[in-house]
């Protein structure tokens, strides 16, 4: 597998599957670690970011669970490739910018990516499709087992993994989930709803994370506190929290369709009108649309489309995705107009 | 959502700070965050934060703590600060402590309640009384292979036995490093 096939492949977290996948999109686990005794990433000699990168590599060819994984040398592919990256999740914005000795390692189905000399040395995440938390601590906590053996990770027992950033100091461990809440949006209650749980311990971002917006009614919920909790007490807290989201969701979709029929059904299908009809359209228009048709799925009022097809088209209308389709690079307007020649193609328009 | 200072321009730097579950959220636009002096870099806030929760403990901690060098790394406490950032693990140990009250404020907690890694004892030693010797792979009386400790690895690896692993890791360094000086 190359970087060149995952263009043809759905990721794992936007198969449409899983518990409560509705509402909550992906769950995301990510583990920060570094290595004992070298430099934490940005101060880091070459020499000592080489040593990271060489070990790492070493460590990820012997893992089972990275079987048939493929490694990408940041400094090694295109700005171009480095945006399509990061459209897919599998690295951060900090990932691509410096890109010498950094690396990503990417399994199967891109449901385990490592980046190697980002903020600290090891940033491994396992991300699925629907609510899936605990599944994804299994995965990542047996990863990282499997990698301790060869890299000796920092760590002390009074204070767990050392990071970068004190704000990860402990388990390393950020769990996340996408959640899409267009009801609690059309029904003004999503505020309220993002005070309540950041009171909780929990940050609220957009799409792609810190300082984006909630574009497409999707929300990243994370875990705040590193310290002083398990990861199992962690990923329980988030959970209960998050089961309380999905039912004032769900609630509101529901109070849509009774006392709201026709406004409902009114966006959606003027939504999928918009889509199927369009010949030039941006990205956050599309983003827009798309969650309502993701809702018209949903809720049974468009049945003929699937949500993995709704999902994926979230990510392949992003600018590198549709650059990389094309196999050059475009403008943006040649962008809205291949966007919207895309979307008519997924959605049988015109 | 428009900017907390000007109300004008759309906000696009968020802060949110949690003390003690008291939020304090400000939304800024990205010329008032320049105006109130902020660096608009990647990691917008955290340093920001960082170095104003840790000036709180400032009257606590004295000038002689805040020009303590990290001996690995040579990192100052006021230089953590500014970048909110630390070099090295050896820098938690130097600025301990600078960085407990810190790591209070920021998690309400100060000891790590979640894994260990696979090898290492889960609870530091209380007493000075013996700890149980870690598992030695190898006893006194059997010469010991490095290419057989090596095969052993592999297997206790591929079964996921990693606790059996990382002391027979940990074994195969000691002997590499035994075997070093000699050659």
């Amino acid at each position: 597998m190359s970087i060149r096939n995952l263009l043809g492949q759905t990721s794992e977290w936007l198969r449409g599957t899983g518990p409560n996948a509705d509402i909550v999109m992906s769950s995301r686990i990510r583990l920060a670690r570094n290595l004992d005794a070298l430099a934490f990433s940005h101060w880091a000699s070459k020499r000592q970011e080489r040593e990271v990168l060489t070990r790492s590599e070493a460590a990820f060819a012997a893992s089972k669970i990275l079987k048939g994984s493929i490694l990408i040398h940041m400094n090694d592919i295109s700005d171009l490739d480095k945006q399509f990256l990061l459209e897919r999740h599998l690295v951060s914005r900090e990932q691509i910018v410096r890109p010498e000795f950094k690396a990503v390692a990417i399994s199967d189905r891109e449901m385990i990516s490592i980046m190697v000399n980002e903020e600290d040395h090891l940033r491994s995440q396992v991300m699925q499709s629907g609510f899936a938390l605990q599944e994804g601590w299994r995965i990542a906590n047996q990863l990282d087992n499997e990698l301790s053996v060869t890299l000796p990770f920092a760590f002390d027992p009074h204070w767990g993994y050392l990071t970068a950033c004190p704000t990860n100091t402990g388990t390393g461990m950020r769990a996340s989930v996408m959640l899409h809440l267009p009801a609690l949006v059309m029904t003004k209650q999503v505020n309220r709803v993002i005070q309540a749980i950041t009171k909780l311990g929990m940050v609220v971002r957009g799409l792609y994370g810190e300082g984006t917006d909630a574009e497409g009614n999707l929300f990243q919920v994370s875990n705040q506190i590193t310290l002083g909790q398990s990861e199992p007490e962690t990923i329980d807290h988030i959970e209960r929290i998050i089961r309380q989201i999905i039912g004032h969701e769900e609630n509101a979709r529901k109070q849509l369709i009774k006392q709201n029929r026709e406004l409902l059904y009114d966006k959606i299908w003027r939504a999928l009108g918009v889509l199927k009809n369009a010949y030039i359209i941006t990205s956050k228009e599309t983003i827009h649309h798309l969650s309502m048709v993701r809702l018209g799925a949903d809720l049974g009022v468009l049945p003929e489309f699937g949500r993995k097809d709704v999902n994926e088209l979230f990510i392949l209308t992003q600018p590198a995705h549709l650059q990389r389709m094309d196999g050059k690079l475009l403008s943006q307007s040649e962008r809205d107009i291949k966007r919207a020649l895309l979307i008519r193609q997924k959605l049988g328009g015109n | 959502m428009l900017c907390d200072e000007c109300s004008k321009h759309k906000a696009t730097v968020h802060l949110t700070e949690i003390i003690n579950d008291q939020v304090t959220k400000l939304n800024l636009c990205e010329s008032c965050a320049k105006k109130r002096g902020t660096q608009m870099e990647q990691h917008f806030g955290i340093a920001d934060l960082l170095q104003g929760l840790a000036d709180q403990d400032k009257p606590k901690a004295s000038t002689a703590v805040q020009k303590v060098k990290c001996a690995a790394c040579g990192m100052t406490f006021d230089e953590f600060k500014k970048i909110g950032r630390l070099r090295c693990a050896r820098c938690y140990e130097t600025f301990k402590t600078s960085l407990v009250p810190l790591l209070k404020r920021i998690h309400s907690a100060n000891e790590h309640a979640g894994k260990t890694p696979p090898g290492q004892p889960e609870k530091p030693p209380a007493a000075p009384t013996a700890p149980p010797p870690p598992p030695r792979p190898a006893t006194k009386s059997a010469p010991v292979n490095l290419d057989e400790l090596k095969v052993r690895l592999k297997k206790a690896v591929d079964q996921e036995r990693y606790e059996e692993a990382v002391a027979l890791r940990d074994e195969i360094r000691r002997l590499e490093s035994r075997k070093k000086p000699a050659a």
